[in-house]
């Protein structure tokens, strides 16, 4: 029984499965981050406080470990399955070209925009998460001035700009990545698959566009 | 028709004497060639040549020569099957080609189909995911009636959609991962969705992903570079109907 559960749950179809959910897991988490990140636009009080309540709930630690699964399960796995793709054609072709009606930019590079959002996310955690401490009180609570850490750094343009450029990573991988899920967990239809690949794309811009935002107004802010 | 019609190539063909041995690309113009000549017959007025002049023939598979046997293969300028849309390269015309153009002839490449012979792979591959599932047990004795066994019309249609591949494995070399997702579903949903096919569906669907697994093809990125070079226009649909039934099927496994 077990052995039977490992053989299948490490078949090609079902670690793409995993992939897939995986993925979709993600995309709710980008999305609930960023609804969190529009309250910079509302201020200092607002974003800190929301920030401070998020993370003094004891469940924060729940959270984040299940995040951090999901993470690294949907990481391991792009590993594992990029490496296995590679060995499927040892011997590479002398000209390959693509038909036009079937492989996308975004697509085909799936593994090297996933690698920018790894690095991206190594960095983020180091700025932020684990950034530097600022204090502040608000309404007579003492917390972490988590804003003054995220405007100080944007006031550097490099940072705006790979802010920018990996959030167009992200935009291009999930373009792609949210009908693929689909596909790989075994839905199609005639009408809708073409519906996913349209919310998908609409998604990415949502992701891209809107994250983008936030490091641009923290600059505008100026130095402090 | 005028002589002035007729195309001059140059051609840049994969040799590799057998299994063993390393290939390369070996370079040969031809002329004289018909535009309404098959891609196939202008190999074969390459062959005629070679062999007059002493050397070894390029060696390359086909057979029916009409687009239904699934022998034929060939990257052609890097796409399987060449150029066109829903083409075996047996039905593929040198009309489509340009004089003096230079094409690029390679064998499909997959780990799972090793060379034979310069053009020539071998695709046993195909057949032992097939013998591991792609058939239904049936009694033999006397016919039954006609119309015993109803099918809905819709899956009559899909059926018969699937059971148009050839296994040519076109899916398989134009896929970056050389995944045959595009083959085994077809082969899976030709008869998982008629009445015949349901009693063994289970077993049919994890059997031959199992068997894909183990033969070393790649995994599936959904790409559908697959559906875009079948000659048959096989759907990725079908890719999508195999990963729910695999995966019900795997969920409600008691082996
Ligand atoms: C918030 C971040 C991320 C989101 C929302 C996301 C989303 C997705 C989705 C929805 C898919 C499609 C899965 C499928 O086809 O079944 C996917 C595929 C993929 N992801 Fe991510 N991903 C993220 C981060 C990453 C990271 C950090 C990496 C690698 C370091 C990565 C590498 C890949 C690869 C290689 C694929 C293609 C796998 C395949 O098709 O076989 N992703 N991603
Ligand atoms: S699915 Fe299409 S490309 Fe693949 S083997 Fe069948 S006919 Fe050939
Ligand atoms: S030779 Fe039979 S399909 Fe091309």
């Amino acid at each position: 029984m077990a052995s039977s559960m490992l053989k299948y749950a490490t078949s090609s179809v079902v670690k793409k499965q995993v992939m897939g959910i995986t993925g979709l897991l993600l995309c709710g988490f980008l999305l609930s981050h960023l609804i969190g990140n529009c309250l910079m636009y509302l201020g200092p009080e607002a974003f800190n406080t929301y920030a401070h309540t998020l993370v003094t709930n004891p469940l924060i630690y729940v959270a984040e470990a299940i995040l951090a699964t999901i993470f690294l399960t949907h990481i391991g796995l792009a590993a594992q399955l990029t490496y296995e793709n590679n060995k499927a054609r040892p011997q590479k072709y002398y000209v390959k070209q693509k038909t036009g009606r079937g492989a996308t930019f975004a697509s085909s590079t799936m593994p090297y925009t996933g690698l920018i959002i790894l690095a991206f996310l190594i960095l983020h955690l180091i700025q932020f998460k684990f950034g530097p401490e600022y204090v502040i009180t608000h309404s007579g609570v003492e917390m972490r001035d988590i804003y003054k850490t995220v405007v100080d750094y944007f006031q550097s343009p490099i940072a705006v700009i790979w802010y920018i450029f990996c959030m167009i990573a992200l935009g291009i991988h999930v373009s792609h990545g949210f009908w693929s899920a689909f596909q790989s967990i075994g839905f199609w239809h005639p009408k809708y698959t073409c519906l996913l690949k349209c919310l998908g794309k609409v998604f990415a811009v949502i992701v891209t566009v809107g994250y983008s935002a936030l490091p641009i107004f923290c600059y505008l802010q100026g130095g402090n | 028709m005028s002589s002035d019609n007729l195309l001059t190539l140059n051609l840049k063909i994969w040799r590799q004497k057998n299994n063993k041995e390393k290939g390369e690309i070996v370079d040969y113009t031809i002329d004289g060639i018909s535009p309404d000549a098959s891609f196939l017959e202008m190999l074969d007025v390459l062959n005629e040549k070679l062999i007059a002049e002493g050397n070894d023939p390029v060696a390359f598979d086909h057979d029916c020569r009409e687009g239904i046997c699934g022998m034929c293969s060939l990257m052609i300028n890097g796409q399987a099957h060449g150029p066109e849309a829903e083409t075996t390269t047996c039905q593929l015309h040198m009309r489509k080609f340009q004089n003096g153009e230079t094409i690029v002839v390679e064998p499909f490449r997959a780990r799972a189909f090793p060379v034979l012979k310069d053009l020539m792979i071998d695709r046993t591959a195909f057949d032992d995911i097939i013998a591991s599932g792609g058939f239904v047990n049936v009694n033999t004795g006397n016919a039954q009636d006609a119309n015993s066994i109803l099918v809905p019309k819709e899956n009559a249609e899909l059926a018969m959609d699937a059971a148009a591949c050839i296994g040519c494995g076109a899916c398989v070399a134009s896929c970056k991962n050389a995944s045959a997702m595009l083959f085994v579903s077809a082969k899976v949903s030709q008869l998982s969705l008629l009445p015949q096919g349901q009693l063994e569906a289970e077993e049919r669907v994890k059997n031959m992903v199992s068997k894909m697994d183990e033969l070393g093809f790649g995994n599936c990125t959904n790409e559908a570079e697959c559906e875009a070079s079948c000659p048959k226009g096989i759907s990725i649909s079908n890719i999508a109907r195999m990963n729910r039934d695999f995966l019900s099927a795997a969920v409600k496994a008691k082996d």
